[in-house]
């Protein structure tokens, strides 16, 4: 038997995607003590722990910077626990951590607790996210570098967009000039208010309250402007209408340094799932109109959007057996992600597989700052081994993550993840 | 009328989601039990040994009453259950309620509800038949076919009527539940209010959508005149009552320029001298007692149908 | 399930026939037509209805109230029944308190439906009498019902099926034996 710190895989003979160094080819993938030692042809070495990828594909392990773990306050919801299995079942080996927490993680001593709670039960690795404000509440910013060296990698309010101009001007400032990562959740909530899906004809016909598209464009246009004052970088979380889209790409053109996230049921469903008032068709931006799916692959194909990241938010089913004005916003998301983003991009030809595994690994990467993403000689070996044309139907009693509320159970889904290496170690699914 | 379409829905939680045909049979079946009301003995054994729960989030004298009537003349057992609900007091779900409800081995829960959507949610819960007798804004079905039934006695028909919808359309369950059935059975819609009270896309509904009264009186052989509520915290964009009664208010001189035989429809309760004039709600082309007479009669109907309903081979 | 026609039992004239004689059994029996009223059961029993009270006023030369009634309402078998039956009105536009009320049906068979129409009738009123005309009796009674006035008793098994067709509803008048394959 030899000893775990001398144990090598060999991942052998798959379709190795690597954007991040141009690899896009059949290659293996030798790993020694945690980190990938060398990628080539015909890396036969002996007594090696073989994994036979032929007919698969074999990619950085993928990056998720949105994602809600609930702990602490909401355990019943999820945990770091389950959470970041969730995220290994989706192929994702590192998850940023949103800070709407009860409490919310909005000081070093909360960040400091969490890195605890990492340390013992992550089964990948987790990015902590600290709040913009304290609370939340959009009153007084933050301490970002003590948070900071507490071990946050990125600052949001995510939930809530930070109403006052002067004070987001303030904490763009800062990130500018310390080089910290800015998320905006994009909502002005005096727009939306009392809203629970787009506004629209499906909206008008269910006699539910809409949420315009407005409430979020407004604050991306708003955003894209103090970033240009302040010569920071933004980046705008969950991406769903087309005017959105239309800002964030004119911006990128014309040299301010904004990057934008969307989540897959941005691009895999429409207002239209709402309307049997199954609550699990209930997010906050809310499913749009077809018109404005179209924007979103169209900005994911052109580059406009830089990631898919999952916006990943557990609610129990007690929480969501409820009327729908009463239903909590959200879904799970992190076991769907790939399937969708290949079903609805890859076959549909708005993504090449490479470009889709950019934008769930190297751009995450980039835009959190962090060593990830790539499949780099003496990296961390974070690696995802997907069958690519596996079909599945994705069952309830399948899911990893603690709560359940998933629109797609029960759908026929295509291209499943078979192995997932986490620093070098091979996780069981 | 020998051949009708077979009834095969569990339940009845709005018009969207019935047929021409289907509509057709309730206003059919609402004529064979207005009959029935005018008896002596206003009661059949039709219902004898169910059990109809009016589930009531909402309060609302007139339309429990009315289902509570319509249930005992079929004889039924009623039971009324009203819930309050407000933010603050968080009780029972819905779906633990009507799965308690069922636990006592009753038929049929006639369901209101705040939320829109819930009767659906509640159906899909349980086993027993569930009847939506208003839903937030979405539907009000049973109120929507006893205003045909009596448009259609007023007038022998439906098909090719023009029929105007006046007031709150924004918030109204009545207005889409008579905007779904009338089209369906061919009347010509138009809708009026308000600019701030006209939803998004409601066009798409197969209706002409105005906001200027003389439009929608003018060509109109009847009109659903619906109740304003002030109260409701989205009429902050519009001004005052006294300003709606001046722009929208059905007077005695409105009339004057429609059609002779114009028939006046009102869901109630009436709030005189806002959205329409005394004189026209006590007139000679309102129709508003024989409607809520009539919604004994449809919701009678209605009761029969689902808690017989043989339900479709899935 | 197939049905297979076998004989025919009765055809219109023989129809027409039976009829007449019980215009003329009723009057016999009921003495006066005063106080008679005809209520035919929906939906051939009141086609018959209809020309057992033209035939009895064109022979006593007055005219008798008839009416129709739907017996729906009153089923014992709304929930076994395999499809919902439609719900027709009633019409009886008379008062039948006191009256002498001759029940019409086309055919008698387990005697449930008549069972039905007798809690409807009592509905309406307090009938003086009610007595019951039927164009067939086919027997197999499950119910202590029996008829006052038959046009024609026909002997039948269980699998057999009875079909009376008329001018009003068929397109032609004729009695059918039937029987199910």
């Amino acid at each position: 038997m030899v000893s775990r710190w001398h144990m090598k895989y060999l991942i052998k003979g798959g379709h190795v995607i690597d954007p991040a160094n141009k690899i896009d080819g059949i290659f293996d993938i030798l790993i020694c003590d945690g980190k990938i030692e060398k990628i080539g042809k015909d890396l036969g070495i002996k007594r090696d722990e073989v994994i036979d990828a032929k007919g698969k594909i074999v990619a950085p392990g993928f990056v998720d910077m949105h994602v809600h773990l609930r702990e602490p306050g909401r355990e019943d919801e999820e945990t770091v626990y389950s959470g970041t299995r969730a995220a290994i079942k989706g192929g994702f080996t590192t998850v940023a951590c949103m800070p709407n927490t009860e409490p919310p993680t909005d000081n070093p001593a909360a960040a400091n607790t969490l890195r605890a709670i990492i340390k013992k039960d992550a089964a990948c690795n987790v990015v902590i996210v600290g709040t913009i404000t304290e609370l939340r509440q959009g009153l007084k910013l933050t301490e970002f570098l003590r948070m900071k060296e507490a071990g946050v990698t990125a600052f949001s309010d995510d939930g809530s967009s930070v109403d006052d101009w002067a004070l987001l001007a303030g904490a763009l400032s800062e990130a500018a000039a310390q080089g910290l990562v800015m998320i905006e959740h994009c909502e002005d909530k005096k727009l939306s208010a009392g809203g629970v899906m787009n506004a629209g004809f499906m909206a008008t016909k269910m006699g539910l309250k809409g949420i315009s598209g407005a409430s979020e464009y407004e604050r991306v246009q708003r955003n894209i402007d103090l970033a240009r004052k302040k010569l920071s970088g933004i980046h705008i979380a969950h991406v769903s209408c087309k005017e959105s889209v239309d800002l964030i790409r004119k911006a990128k053109r014309d040299g301010v340094k904004v990057t934008a996230e969307t989540a897959p049921h941005y691009f895999a469903l429409t207002e239209d799932c709402c309307a049997a008032y199954d609550t699990n068709t209930k997010m906050n931006p809310p499913l749009r109109s077809k018109e404005d799916v179209e924007a979103v692959k169209k900005g994911l194909a052109d580059g406009t959007i830089d990631t898919i990241a999952t916006d990943h938010a557990p609610h129990t089913d007690a929480e969501k057996d409820v009327e729908f004005d009463s239903a909590p916003f959200g879904i799970i998301g992190l076991e769907t992600a790939l399937s969708l983003a290949v079903t609805e991009l890859v076959d549909k030809k708005v993504l090449s597989w490479s470009e889709l595994i950019m934008k769930m690994s190297a751009n995450p990467a980039r835009i959190l700052r962090i060593e990830k993403g790539a499949l780099s000689a003496g990296s961390s070996a974070d690696i995802v081994i997907i069958d690519p044309d596996k079909e599945y139907i994705y069952k309830k009693d399948s899911i990893g993550s603690k709560s359940k509320n998933s629109p797609f159970i029960d759908w026929k889904l295509k291209a499943k993840v078979t192995h997932v290496f986490m620093g070098g170690k091979p996780c069981l699914l | 009328m020998d051949k009708k379409t077979a009834w095969t829905k569990k339940d009845l939680l709005g018009l969207e989601y019935l047929s021409r045909e289907e509509i057709e049979l309730i206003l059919y079946t609402a004529a064979s039990f207005k009959e029935v009301t005018t008896r002596q003995i206003k009661k059949v054994p039709t219902l004898r040994g169910k059990t109809v729960v009016n589930l009531f989030y909402e309060p609302s004298t007139r339309t429990r009453t009315s289902f509570e009537l319509a249930a005992k003349r079929l004889s039924a057992d009623v039971i009324n259950i009203e819930i309050e609900t407000s933010s603050v007091k968080k009780g029972e779900t819905l779906i633990d309620t009507g799965r308690n409800i069922e636990a006592l081995k009753i038929d049929i829960i006639v369901v209101r509800h705040n939320c829109s959507g819930a009767p659906n949610i509640l159906s899909r819960a349980v086993k027993a038949r569930v009847i939506n007798a208003g839903d937030g804004w979405h539907e009000h079905p049973t109120q929507a076919l006893l205003d045909m039934f009596t448009l259609k006695s007023k007038l022998g028909r439906i098909e090719g009527l023009n029929v105007s919808i006046i007031g709150d359309i924004a918030h109204s369950r009545v207005a889409r539940s008579n905007i779904w059935g009338l089209t369906k059975l061919g009347a010509k819609v138009t809708v009026c209010a308000p600019p701030v009270l006209i939803p998004v896309g409601i066009e798409n509904m197969g209706v002409r959508v105005t906001s200027d009264i003389d439009e929608a009186l003018g060509d109109a052989d009847a009109i659903n005149v619906l109740r304003m509520q002030f109260e409701r915290d989205g009429l902050t964009a519009f001004p005052s009552k006294l300003e709606y009664f001046k722009q929208y208010g059905i007077t005695n001189d409105r009339l004057k320029k429609c059609k002779k035989d114009i028939v006046v429809m009102h869901p109630g309760p009436i709030n005189r001298g806002i959205e329409m004039s005394s004189e026209v709600a006590d007139g000679k082309n309102s129709v508003i007692l024989e409607q809520v007479t009539n919604g004994i009669a449809v919701r009678m109907a209605a009761l029969y149908l689902v808690a017989y309903a043989k339900e479709a081979a899935k | 399930m197939k049905i297979k026609e076998k004989t025919r039992l009765l055809d219109g004239a023989a129809i027409d026939r039976a009829l007449g004689r019980i215009a003329h059994e009723i009057m016999e029996k009921l003495k006066s037509v005063e106080d008679i009223a005809i209520v035919g059961i929906k939906n051939r029993g009141a086609y018959l209805a209809e020309r057992l009270a033209k035939k009895i006023g064109a022979i006593s030369g007055k005219s008798v109230p008839v009416g129709a009634l739907d017996i729906t309402l009153y089923r014992d078998d709304l929930t076994e029944a395999s499809d919902q039956p439609v719900v027709h009105a009633t019409e009886i536009d008379f008062d039948i308190g006191d009256k002498k009320v001759i029940l019409v049906d086309d055919v008698l068979y387990t005697g449930r439906t008549i069972r039905c129409a007798l809690d409807a009738l009592i509905d309406f009123g307090r009938p003086g009498m009610i007595q019951l005309a039927v164009l067939i009796d086919r027997g197999h009674r499950e119910l202590p019902i029996r008829a006052d006035y038959v046009g024609k008793n026909v002997p039948t098994s269980t699998k057999e099926v009875v079909e009376v067709r008329l001018a009003e509803s068929d397109g032609k008048d004729e009695v059918v034996l039937c029987e199910k394959e």
